[in-house]
């Protein structure tokens, strides 16, 4: 029981959950922006011919190189306006899965098509 | 034995890198349930996690070293174009898996699919590793937090299968060959 007690008052303080919440909103808005990035790459011949970043990779090289840039752009501004707050991470959690889960069904081929 | 060098730049990515990251992810499933989710009152030592800190960043540079290879280095030779007029087309993968009905669903539907949903995995393990690194021990006081990064564990870890298991069925269709040739150990002569 000591030993347990030892141990955790070795742990630090509870931080705010704000930092990890920031986190965890943008993984969800980076990986639904490779889905939209991908799909707006497949409708559009204009921009799958501004995704082309290097030509070898084609295509895939812009989507992935546009949607990661603005998952850290987002989880920048988040984690600043969130960091030193706790925030409601169930709603956060619940916007985060859904955005992880819709980008991946989304880069599914049969269902881009359906847009 | 030999093997050419767009053959060992395949295996670095798939059996080096995406195989690898696959196996982790098992691992860091049952590290991140052991070490915090279950029902067990003592908070991990500073040891253990300190070894998950490491574990998750190690998974981190694994998943993007992954894709990195796969997009940079070996998705060009496969969409390669061959010039007018090719018949033999087993050094453009892509074209050999469309040229027959009974091939071009692994291109049109397996490799359309691997090429995007690959990138959730390093952008999931990224989030896990970053908030294991900045809470460490404290995650055990955060649940919700705990509870969103096993999901995007596995969500990675799922990913991640998607991309190998077509990465392998396409690399069984149309290997992606060619090349210096590498050789690697002289046979023995009959």
């Amino acid at each position: 029981m000591s030993t347990q007690n030892a141990s955790a008052s070795a742990i630090p303080s509870a931080r705010p959950n704000g930092a990890g919440a920031a986190a965890i909103l943008a993984a969800g808005i980076g990986a639904f922006l490779v889905a939209v990035f991908a799909i707006l790459a497949d409708r559009s011949a204009a921009i799958k011919s501004l995704m082309i970043f290097w030509k070898p990779t084609g295509p895939l090289s812009g989507v992935t190189t546009c949607a990661i840039v603005l998952w850290i752009v987002s989880w920048a501004i988040l984690h600043a306006r969130w960091r030193n707050r706790s925030v409601a991470l169930a709603r956060v959690n619940a916007a985060a899965f859904a955005l992880l889960i819709l980008g991946l069904l989304l880069t599914f081929p049969r269902i881009a098509d359906l847009f | 034995m030999e093997i050419t060098a767009r053959s060992l730049w395949t295996l670095i990515h798939g059996m080096g890198f995406g195989a690898l990251y696959l196996m982790a992810c098992s691992g860091a499933l049952v590290e991140l349930y052991r070490r915090y989710c279950t029902h067990n009152p003592a908070p991990p030592t500073e040891r253990d996690a300190r070894f998950l800190r490491i574990y998750l960043v190690a998974m981190a540079a694994l998943a993007w070293l992954a894709v990195l290879t796969g997009a940079y280095i070996v998705y060009p030779w496969y969409r390669a174009v061959p010039p007018p007029g090719t018949a033999n087309l087993a050094a453009f993968p892509q074209r050999l898996l469309m040229a027959s009905p009974t091939t071009s669903g692994w291109h049109s539907l397996g490799m359309e699919w691997k090429e995007h949903a690959a990138w959730i995995a390093p952008i999931s393990i990224t989030m896990a590793a970053s908030v294991v690194l900045q809470y460490g021990r404290n995650l055990k006081d955060h649940p919700q937090l705990r509870a969103a990064v096993l999901g995007f564990v596995w969500i990675s870890l799922l990913a991640a299968g998607v991309a190998g298991f077509f990465g392998a069925m396409i690399s069984k269709n149309a290997p992606v060959e060619g090349g210096p040739v590498i050789h690697i150990v002289q046979g023995e002569q009959k």
